[in-house]
């Protein structure tokens, strides 16, 4: 049924529609749109055999997600930011335990700064915590990945985070398709879990392993997604049969045919970048798009086969690994190491900066001209930078660097005494 | 001519068994049948207090829940001796996640129970969340307070011995004033633990006014089985605070485990009572009063109070705080009081 | 389920971690010997019987007592209760009410008319025993339970020896004593009244097979106090005596009994009972020496009875009717030795009655060979018998402890050497096991009971009747006084090491078969020993 609605509400039905036993909801914005949602359908009567528990902090989120989903109850949450981080040592536990349980991250920046906006470093931080990490372009493909997930999930006993841009997406109305109950139901069977917390076959779950089995079962959660690697990609073949819709699988590549650069990005911004590519192309140049779904598992082999005919790449990532670069830009650098490519990392849309087709198409100018430097921060303000930069050279203390940075750019001058 | 009730037994209400009891006066532990819950072959220390107050209370919530039980089980000395790959001790089905959310993990078990049972898919089975003090009175105690107030389904069990014992003896805010621990050394001006302010975790489950708050120690097995028997009978939050001795941290003889409990609830250092709603409804009074110091002297932790000069004015304030359980409590002895 | 690897496991499986391996102690159940048990010259298994009147069955806790003293009910009034003097319960309220239990049971057996348990097969032995006191009787029960034929002979037209004419009836009624002497007749032993043995060896070509010697010690010792004629001078065994006869002895309105022993006491009150209106009792030492036992001073001293200390009777018979004595003041020396101080008194005195012990009559025994009389009492070895070869002796001949209890003891213990004699062995008792003390228990267990008191009779009737003074329990407070038995050094299954061990290390073996280590999990760490409650587990070194 197509409906004209809220990303998050798009979420929050999807979900629904996939029966979840269990949903732990903790406030903190962009994701509040989903749970409030899920929250209304429980309290209303139309989402039933569902509790939905109203938790005082994400670890405790995640912890009754782990609780409820040892039991064998479809469990579902969702946060962003902070709220991932304060809940970190359970995002870890859970994949460790191999619980299938569903996480919407409505990616945000990470403070400090305190930041609402967009950006992917809340989840790229988790990069190795174990969960599989789907990334949404639109809000149907959003809504699509959230029913994938919890097949996905639970067909591995991993669990799975979908990430969708906080605002940009979550907060977004766009028209979506939204399936029927049947479909799904058709889709996602009921939950049988691999090992369950139940009195008539009792185990013990979360034993503590020595070094003697602690590299085995690391491997074995290594082993699963690459596992993870092949039922993606069938998955979407399993979900256009019931649905109709090409969504999900590793990675989608847009005009790279013959293309001799190749831009590579993760969820919403791919859209602007597709409208560069079109304009680009239009004027002659080849160049071409490839998005990654999955970012964990990393489909290094998907990756290495969309670049294999370009001659450069340019990875931009909302995301920036202190001290190094990029994130995403180290795994696609390992998946095309000795094919001779040039690449370039392009960090951009840091905090919910804007990434404009405008800056776009010059940066894709100059990666066209191989003027690009490795390492770029998309319309970075240097002339800011450099102030703060001479400021910290002159005096030791030189005060808190984000509010003399505002100050110098006059945004919150007249707040600041 | 009979003075006396008849109903006197040779070993009164405070052995374990009693062969002159009805079968089903007896405690659960005299049982041959009893689950032993937490199994021989635990890597406990020896003379582990924590490992008997485990199977004593679970073993009695597995008898009150005619054995449909989940138990969540916090990071610590009892999940650490119970469950090294590749064996566990627990022949219940059990669970351990993190250090500080062994409250919450159970909320997730209530949640899925209900759930199931809701659409015909499973039975009315019960569950228990257990840690030590410090997963209970600090790194859990975010998600403690969270499932009383949300009057979640769950029986959660402390196991107080007074610090983290499975890291090498630290200090917890379950540490009594003055005691010696690696991070509480017995030097300076007010050598030992700070007399601070105290963070007794069964006076703040009361100010949630969940159901039911109780506190037990290993040496009243029969009032800790009542306790927990009684805790499964009531739905909602529930919170029972068991006081287990530490020989490694304490810094006292194996055998003397059940002993020094026996000491703490005698001195009145440690209260033992029940309420409901936030309020005590009863307590068990002193059997046979003592000075502190009989409390106090065969721990090691506290040997630096009875060195060459000893620490009168120290002992004396440990004498007040038990003396003001006392008085708060009611716990003094009572005629025929059990 | 397809359990993920390592983190999940099969539940129970650290069965397979045998932590034994940690133990340097090691914890072992024992059994201790009781100290009421260890006290009782009777031999009785005190704690035995105890732990079956604890659960009500009072038919099997008398069985479990017969088996040591046929007596009960007799025992249960007359004994001095050692086993009380030794229970470890006094340490926390008040010695157990053993004496008053043991007398609750052998009144209800007589209630009921319970019978001993069938007696071992007939050996075809005949086994003599003189006199129906209580170590012959205790003696013949024995052999007959032996499957032995044991034959008394006595010489009194009535059995029951003291118990008959040296104990008064307020304190052993006589029905009482007739009940039990006609179960053990019941059970097969024969009893000759009247029939005075004058030389053992003769008697026992009658087809005895072994002799034990039960004559007892009725002959009143003197002690020579220059005497008139008009003041009676009597001695305690002949007034004891003289109460089965028809007609009471006349003892007066004023009575002195010089004396400091049980008998003394024993007078004194019949003699109040008599219809004295003074009854005085002269010794020559203080209290606190006196042999008699104190709980009877004290009753003696509740009826009125008077008692002089340190005090001799120097004369008798003096003044012009010949009823006044004259009374030496005594004073103790250094060693405690009363010592004459010259001071006299002069008292009024209708009658004087010795009560200065008795010696035995040995005289049937001048022909024996190898028989070793020292100070008026017969030599005999560990196994009871003299230096004739098949001739045993026991009770008040035989001993210097002269009680009901220590006799019966003797009867058994004769008994046993007897039935060893007759089969060619030597009696060999069972070595003792160590004594169960209080500090090896932990009393905390008890709850708090203190004794059961029993009725005494009313002061006037005790002062006028020879009615019982002391009443018996009913049911429900004796069995609130058997269970007040501690079962010191003996497990009674209270299941508290089965409870209390955090290693499950206790095997529970059921109802009456108690509990066994589990050494493949029992890391010794003794907390089972701390808190066993009767202290029936001992903590020992690991060997290797």
């Amino acid at each position: 049924m197509l409906k004209q609605t809220e990303g998050s509400h798009a979420v929050a039905e999807a979900v629904a529609l996939c029966r979840p036993e269990v949903i732990c909801a903790y406030p903190i914005s962009p994701q509040t749109h989903i749970v409030e949602g899920l929250g209304e359908m429980v309290k209303s009567g139309d989402l039933k055999d569902c509790e939905f528990i109203n938790v005082e902090s994400e670890f405790a989120a995640m912890s009754v997600a782990i609780g409820s989903s040892a039991t064998g109850a479809r469990t579902y949450t969702a946060t962003a930011s902070q709220g991932l981080l304060f809940m970190v040592e359970a995002v870890y536990n859970a994949s460790g335990l191999g619980l299938p349980i569903v996480m919407t991250v409505a990616n945000r920046a990470i403070g400090a700064p305190i930041n609402i906006w967009n950006d992917h470093s809340d989840s790229l931080s988790q990069r190795d915590c174990g969960w599989i990490q789907l990334f949404a372009e639109t809000n149907q493909e959003a809504l699509d990945l959230h029913i994938q997930a919890f097949k996905l999930a639970e067909e591995l006993s991993l669990p799975v985070m979908v990430c969708m841009d906080g605002f940009i997406l979550t907060h977004a109305y766009e028209r979506v398709d939204i399936p029927t109950q049947e479909q799904v139901d058709a889709f996602l069977p009921p939950y049988e879990p691999r090992q369950v917390l139940d009195p008539a076959e009792p185990v013990s779950i979360g034993a503590m392993v020595g070094p003697e089995a602690f590299m085995e079962v690391r491997y074995l959660a290594h082993a699963k997604q690459m596992q993870a690697l092949e039922r993606i990609p069938q998955m979407a073949e399993e979900f256009k049969t019931v649905f109709g819709r090409a969504i999900g699988g590793l990675t989608h590549s847009y005009r790279t045919d013959d293309a001799e650069t190749i831009v590579i990005a993760m969820g919403s911004v791919l859209g602007t970048i597709k409208d560069v590519v079109d304009e680009m192309r239009d004027a002659g140049e080849k160049i071409g798009v490839l998005g990654i779904t999955s970012f964990r598992p990393f489909p290094i082999a998907a990756v290495a086969a969309a670049l294999k005919n370009c001659k450069r790449f340019v990875v931009l990532e909302k995301s920036l690994a202190v001290g190094s670069g990029g994130i995403v830009a180290t795994d696609v650098r390992m998946a095309v190491t000795g094919m001779g490519l040039k690449g370039y990392t392009v960090v951009a849309g840091l905090g919910g900066r804007a990434i404009t087709k405008k800056s776009l198409h010059a940066l894709f100018a100059k990666a066209g001209r191989g003027e690009l430097e490795p390492v770029t921060f998309l319309d970075l303000d240097w002339q800011v930078v450099n102030r703060q930069l001479e400021r910290e050279r002159q005096t030791r203390r030189s005060g808190p660097a984000a509010e003399s940075m505002l100050r110098d750019v006059g945004t919150v001058a007249s707040k600041i005494a | 001519m009979s003075l006396q009730p008849v109903k006197f037994y040779q070993t009164g209400t405070f052995t374990v068994g009693n062969r002159l009891l009805a079968p089903e006066e007896r405690s659960v532990q005299a049982n041959m049948q009893r689950t032993n819950s937490l199994n021989s072959g635990h890597r406990a220390c020896q003379g582990c207090g924590e490992a008997l107050g485990a199977r004593y209370a679970i073993d009695a919530a597995m008898n009150a829940t005619n054995r449909q039980l989940i138990a969540a089980n916090a990071t610590g000395c009892l999940e650490v001796f119970s469950t090294p790959y590749p064996e566990t001790s627990w022949q219940i089905p059990w669970i351990h996640s993190l250090f500080g959310n062994a409250a919450a993990v159970a909320t997730g078990i209530a949640a899925a129970i209900k759930v199931k049972k809701q659409k015909g898919q499973g039975g009315d089975v019960r569950v228990v969340a257990q840690g030590g003090d410090g997963g209970t009175t600090d790194i859990g105690f975010g998600c403690l307070s969270g499932m009383f107030e949300r009057n979640d389904d769950v029986l959660y069990i402390c196991y107080d011995n007074g610090g983290y014992m499975n890291t090498g003896v630290q200090r917890s805010s379950a540490t009594p004033p003055a005691a010696r621990t690696a991070t509480t050394m017995p030097l300076g001006p007010e050598p030992g633990n700070v007399f601070g302010q105290g963070k007794f975790v069964p006076a703040i489950a009361m100010a949630h006014e969940i159901p039911y708050v109780a506190t037990a120690t290993v040496a009243d097995l029969r009032d800790l089985e009542y306790k927990v028997t009684k805790a499964m009978g009531i739905r909602g939050a529930r919170y029972i605070h068991i006081l287990v001795p530490c020989p490694l941290g304490w810094g006292t003889a194996s055998h003397d485990t059940i002993r020094m409990a026996r000491l703490a609830k005698e001195t009145g250092i440690f209260p033992v009572f029940e309420a409901e709603y936030g309020e005590v409804k009863s307590v068990l009074a002193i059997r046979r009063p003592l000075p502190v110091e009989e409390y106090l002297r065969p721990q090691k932790r506290y040997a630096h109070l009875f060195g060459k000069s000893p620490a009168v004015a120290t002992i004396a304030r440990i004498q007040a705080l038990a003396d003001k359980n006392i008085r708060k409590y009611r716990l003094q002895a009572r005629q025929g009081g059990h | 389920m397809d359990k993920p690897f390592a983190i999940t496991l099969k539940p129970g499986s650290s069965l397979a971690n045998h932590t034994g391996s940690w133990r340097t102690t090691r914890p072992e159940y024992v059994d201790r010997l009781p100290p009421c048990n260890a006290a009782c010259p009777a031999g009785e298994n005190i704690q035995g019987w105890l732990f079956h009147a604890e659960s009500g069955d009072y038919e099997k806790a008398w069985h479990a007592l017969v088996e040591n003293n046929p007596l009960p009910a007799i025992m249960g009034r007359v004994c001095y209760h050692p086993c009380e003097g030794g229970c470890n319960r006094q340490h926390m309220d008040s010695a157990v009410g053993i004496n008053s239990v043991e007398r609750f049971l052998g009144d209800e057996a007589n209630k009921h008319g319970w019978k001993f348990a069938p007696a071992a097969a007939a050996s075809g032995r005949r086994v003599l025993v003189i006199g129906s006191g209580p170590a012959g009787l205790s003696a013949a029960y024995h052999l007959t339970r032996m499957g032995h034929k044991a034959v008394i002979y006595e010489e009194a037209p009535l059995a029951g020896g003291m118990m008959r004419f040296g104990i008064p009836k307020y304190r052993l009624p006589r029905e009482v004593l007739d009940t039990e002497i006609q179960r053990l007749l019941d059970f097969g032993v024969e009893l000759h009244l009247e029939t005075k043995v004058t030389d053992v060896q003769q008697t026992m070509k009658d087809g005895f097979d072994a002799v034990f010697l039960g004559v007892g010690a009725h002959i009143a010792k003197r002690a020579y106090i220059p005497a008139g004629d008009a003041n009676k001078v009597l001695d305690a065994v002949s007034v004891l005596r003289g109460m089965e006869d028809h007609d009471a002895p006349l003892l007066g309105r004023r009575v002195v009994v010089y004396g400091g022993g049980n008998t003394a006491i024993d007078v004194a009150r019949t003699a109040k009972r008599l219809g004295a209106e003074e009854s005085i009792i002269v010794y020559r030492r203080t209290r606190d020496k006196m042999p008699a036992h104190d709980f009877e001073v004290e009753e003696a001293l509740q009826e009125g009875i008077s008692i002089k200390w340190l005090s001799t009777i120097t004369e008798a018979g003096m003044g012009e009717r010949g009823d006044d004595i004259m009374v030496e003041k005594m004073a103790l020396d250094e060693n405690g030795f009363p010592q004459p101080t010259g001071e006299f008194e002069r008292m009024e005195a209708d009658s004087v009655v010795l009560a200065l012990g008795q010696d035995a009559d040995l005289s049937l025994l001048e022909n024996v060979p190898g028989l070793v009389v020292d100070k008026g009492m017969i030599e005999i070895d560990a196994g009871m018998m003299t230096g004739h070869p098949g001739v045993f002796a026991g009770g008040d001949m035989a001993g210097n402890e002269r009680t009901v209890t220590v006799a019966v003891g003797h009867g058994k213990k004769a008994a046993r050497a007897i039935d060893a004699w007759l089969r060619g062995e030597k009696y060999a008792p069972l070595p003792k096991p160590e004594l169960a003390t209080f500090d090896r228990m932990n009393p905390w267990y008890y709850s708090d009971a203190p004794k059961t008191m029993r009725p005494v009779l009313d002061i006037i009737r005790r002062q006028s009747t020879f009615e019982e003074v002391l009443g018996g329990l009913d049911e429900t407070n004796a069995l609130f006084e058997a269970r007040r038995c501690m079962s010191c050094g003996n497990c009674f299954e209270c299941d508290n090491c089965y409870g209390v061990c955090p290693d499950n290390a206790v095997i529970k073996l059921g109802p009456g078969k108690r509990f066994q280590f589990n050494y493949d999990y029992c890391k010794g760490c003794g907390i089972c020993a701390t808190e066993c409650p009767c202290g029936a587990i001992r903590i020992v070194a690991e060997e290797n």
